[in-house]
């Protein structure tokens, strides 16, 4: 074999056994048991903190006004919808509050009159409906539908 | 750094025409991911020349195929610069040679981009220049010594044997080179090809276009270098060599022009859904890259000029001045075009509703000033390796061994 | 003489059992998120969307984004609204202005000019065969078993091929994690039996959490009860996010 191929062969040979060496020290434990990627990663995503506690965490504490919603035209809307997301206070109640929206444009958010929403849906015309009052000096939002 | 991404979108997002996913205002793939195909393909390109003198025997090339050699050879040690500098993440960069998809076309840089380096260009310089080096890691040279007697690996006959061997060796390397230099360029052809989420980019021409549109910008720039570094050796120019390879750069253009032409007319004749919007690109947003400068300065002049001097011969000054300048033209042309493709495939939504734009800034690692730097050190590199390894032949006097 | 051919075959038939099973071996790697498939029946998730009932009123944008630690500024979302707006001369007006997270200002489109009007929720489709899967250059995007397209942030190097392979749009980078970031199906929250953040505050139940393919479900029912189509068909990458009541128009 002539000394250029021998030469040749014998980096080459030391070149792929230095990557695989490296390679092995640097490969990902978990990489590879359940697909081309890190198995751990699945954990990673499952373990992520919550920000919404969802709608079965709040009737536990606040029994009356979910006994009020609960028949009402907002029985669907979860507390979280206008309260915002509310797991800190699930985990600390006194020291973590979540909203109390009270602005006319956050009930707006859903029922000032858009072309684009479906009909049928409760809208309103916010020049003339509530002369810029808080709707929830006549709209209770838990149950919305009493007009006081 | 994240407030001037902000405030650029916050810009951008006034210059949007019509509707684009909420997400599509960032534009993903800049000015750097249209330098690295523009790399690659003047490495593939100036790699097909080479091999049409080792290979296929034109000789009328001979003086640039050292040349062209070391343009490749210092343009590759370039091109991952500009994917490093793009990644999220560069320090994670090395886990496409750990875990490479191997569904992933991208996933082929690894592979092909140490392949290459090493099976192709290295080797073949090195069968190349072995007998040289040889005689100038001869003693009484100094540092250049053990320079050189490292570059040889030790393996120092220069009998004619092994001088045979050399020459045998690097026309099989050739040879193996022509499809990786294919492969090199087209892959990254292939990653905007497949992408059936693009209308811009999914084709099958995609890698072909690339790949001659990679040999006219390869062609081309080895014919300038050889022009620049004759001047500046103050060497006779040799015409045959010019003839030639401006022969072939107007060949070459002439498929390339073909094909590009194949795909705009299938384009517009099955006119599928996304044509409205990619017509209104570009008219408008990619009017003066694509239309004026791809287009009309960069491929029909340079066509006419170099085509004209197919049939007419005007005196060699004429000439010259037509071949440089028509390189000029089109390495301009071909990095257009990479513009056009990459940036043009992000310049529309894919609701194909909208329009959005690109501005490229000056500073940060994404500005025109990387990118311009960039562009200078392949040219810096080469400079060393033409002082380290000259391809051109010694003046009388010394002669050198190696395989002609 | 025969004997010998024999032995010498089957001498060769060990190198090439050794190849088989390194081939098996690539193949089970390359594969085996498919084969864990099918070999456990587990849960397969999808989601449902009821454009009859969308009211535009962004809720959905806004928990998501607190849920998910998504940034506030406008460029980035796991989910957004559209909306689409016909009018009688047939021209199509489609916006989305901070993804309809503080809902919609009026269209332009005066009201005795308006045909017809909607609202589409979107996001990542959690393709079934999913394009940005197949780009991903690492493996730093997979699906998982119960049919989740996920991202490894530690892993993810920030090519953003992902981003330009998706159909749909779903994808960003992070602008200060600088990985690749979409909506995960709040993968935390569903493994754990609760609903994503967006399903959890619609107030009107326009989008539907479950597995479509277990029946007596709200899904299931869902999907039984109406014609459903999904977005870009024709690429077949077969989401899983199933639309009630969108004209062929939506993209």
């Amino acid at each position: 074999m002539p000394a250029q191929v021998r030469r040749l062969i014998v980096l080459f040979a030391v070149a792929v056994a230095g990557f695989l060496i490296v390679r092995h020290f640097l490969l990902p434990e978990s990489f590879g048991l359940h697909g081309h990627y890190r198995a751990k990663a699945v954990d990673l995503a499952a373990s992520q903190a919550f920000e919404y506690a969802g709608h079965l965490a709040c009737p536990e504490c606040h029994e009356e006004v979910a006994a009020l919603k609960s028949p009402s035209k907002h029985a669907e809307v979860a507390c979280e919808a206008c309260h915002g997301p509310s797991m800190s206070h699930v985990s600390d109640p006194a020291q973590n509050k979540p909203e109390l929206p009270r602005a006319r444009d956050r009930c707006g958010l859903c029922h000032y009159y858009e072309a684009s929403r479906p009909a049928g849906f409760p809208q309103v015309d916010p020049a003339r409906h509530g002369a810029r009052a808080e709707c929830v000096t006549c709209h209770n939002p838990h149950s919305p539908e009493m007009v006081q | 750094m994240g407030q001037e991404l902000l405030s650029q979108l916050s810009e951008a997002l006034k210059s949007v025409i019509g509707y684009i996913y909420p997400n599509e205002i960032e534009l993903h793939w800049g000015l750097l991911i249209v330098l690295y195909p523009y790399i690659t393909g003047l490495v593939a390109g100036a790699f097909i020349l080479a091999s049409l003198e080792r290979v296929f025997k034109v000789k009328e090339i001979q003086p640039t195929y050292r040349l062209s050699l070391l343009t490749a050879l210092a343009f590759l040690l370039v091109a991952p610069l500009p994917l490093l500098a793009h990644l999220g993440h560069p320090e994670r960069a090395f886990e496409i040679f750990l875990t490479p998809h191997l569904q992933s076309a991208m996933a082929m840089f690894g592979f092909v981009y140490v392949w290459y380096l090493s099976v192709v260009l290295l080797l073949e310089i090195w069968f190349d220049y072995r007998g040289d080096m040889v005689v100038w890691s001869a003693p009484g040279r100094g540092w250049r010594r053990v320079l050189y007697s490292i570059f040889t690996l030790g393996v120092r006959s220069t009998s004619q044997e092994a001088l045979r061997f050399d020459e045998r060796a690097g026309r099989f390397i050739t040879i193996i080179g022509i499809p990786s230099a294919f492969l090199l360029h087209g892959y990254v052809g292939f990653i905007f090809g497949s992408v059936k989420a693009n209308p811009w980019w999914s084709s099958v021409l995609m890698p072909v276009v690339f790949l001659f549109s990679a040999i006219v910008s390869g062609i081309a720039l080895v014919m300038v270098i050889y022009m620049v570094s004759s001047w500046t050796r103050r060497h006779p120019i040799d015409m045959r060599c010019l003839d030639k390879l401006g022969q072939f750069l107007f060949y070459t253009l002439v498929l390339d022009v073909s094909l590009e032409l194949l795909d705009f007319v299938h384009r517009l004749y099955e006119a599928e859904e996304s044509i409205d919007i990619l017509g209104q690109m570009i008219q408008s947003r990619l009017f003066v890259p694509l239309v004026v400068v791809q287009l009309l300065l960069g491929t029909v002049v340079p066509l006419i000029s170099l085509g004209l001097l197919q049939g007419f011969r005007p005196r060699d000054a004429i000439r010259k001045s037509l071949y440089f300048a028509s390189g000029i033209l089109l390495l301009v042309a071909i990095f257009f075009m990479r513009w056009n493709v990459v940036i043009g495939g992000q310049l529309f939504s894919k609701s194909l509703r909208g329009l959005t734009t690109y501005k490229i800034g000056i500073a940060g690692i994404e500005g025109a000033g990387t990118a311009a730097l960039l562009a200078v050190l392949p040219f810096i590199i080469l400079l060393v390796l033409i002082k380290l390894l000259p391809p051109w032949p010694k003046r009388e006097g010394q002669d050198i061994l190696g395989p002609k | 003489m025969r004997r010998r051919e024999f032995l010498k075959n089957l001498a060769s038939v060990g190198p090439a059992i050794g190849l088989l099973a390194a081939g098996s071996k690539l193949n089970g790697y390359l594969y085996a998120a498919e084969t864990e498939k099918q070999a456990q029946s587990v849960r397969l998730y999808g989601m449902g969307i009821d454009v009859d009932v969308c009211i535009g009123c962004g809720r959905c944008a806004v928990a998501c984004k607190k849920e998910n630690h998504v940034p506030q500024d406008p460029f980035f979302y796991r989910t957004w609204v559209e909306r689409y707006v016909f009018s009688v001369d047939g021209e199509l007006r489609v916006d989305s202005p901070n993804g309809g997270a503080e809902a919609f200002p009026p269209s332009g489109v005066p009201e005795k000019e308006k045909m017809k009007a909607y609202y589409v929720p979107k996001l990542c489709n959690q393709c079934s065969k999913p394009p940005c899967v197949q780009v991903c250059p690492v493996g730093a995007t997979f699906q998982t078993k119960d049919g989740v397209v996920l991202i490894d942030p530690d892993y993810c190097i920030g090519c953003r091929y992902c981003i330009q392979a998706c159909p749909y749009g779903a994808r960003y980078l992070h602008p200060q994690r600088r990985v690749a970031d979409k909506c995960t199906f709040c993968y935390h929250r569903i493994v754990r039996n609760m609903k994503p953040a967006c399903v959890e505050v619609c107030p009107t139940s326009a989008r539907i959490f479950g597995e479509p393919r277990k029946s007596n479900t709200p899904l299931w029912e869902f999907m039984r009860k109406h014609r459903l189509q999904v977005l870009k068909p024709n690429l077949r990458t077969e989401p899983k996010v199933y639309y009630n009541g969108i004209d062929s128009e939506v993209r």
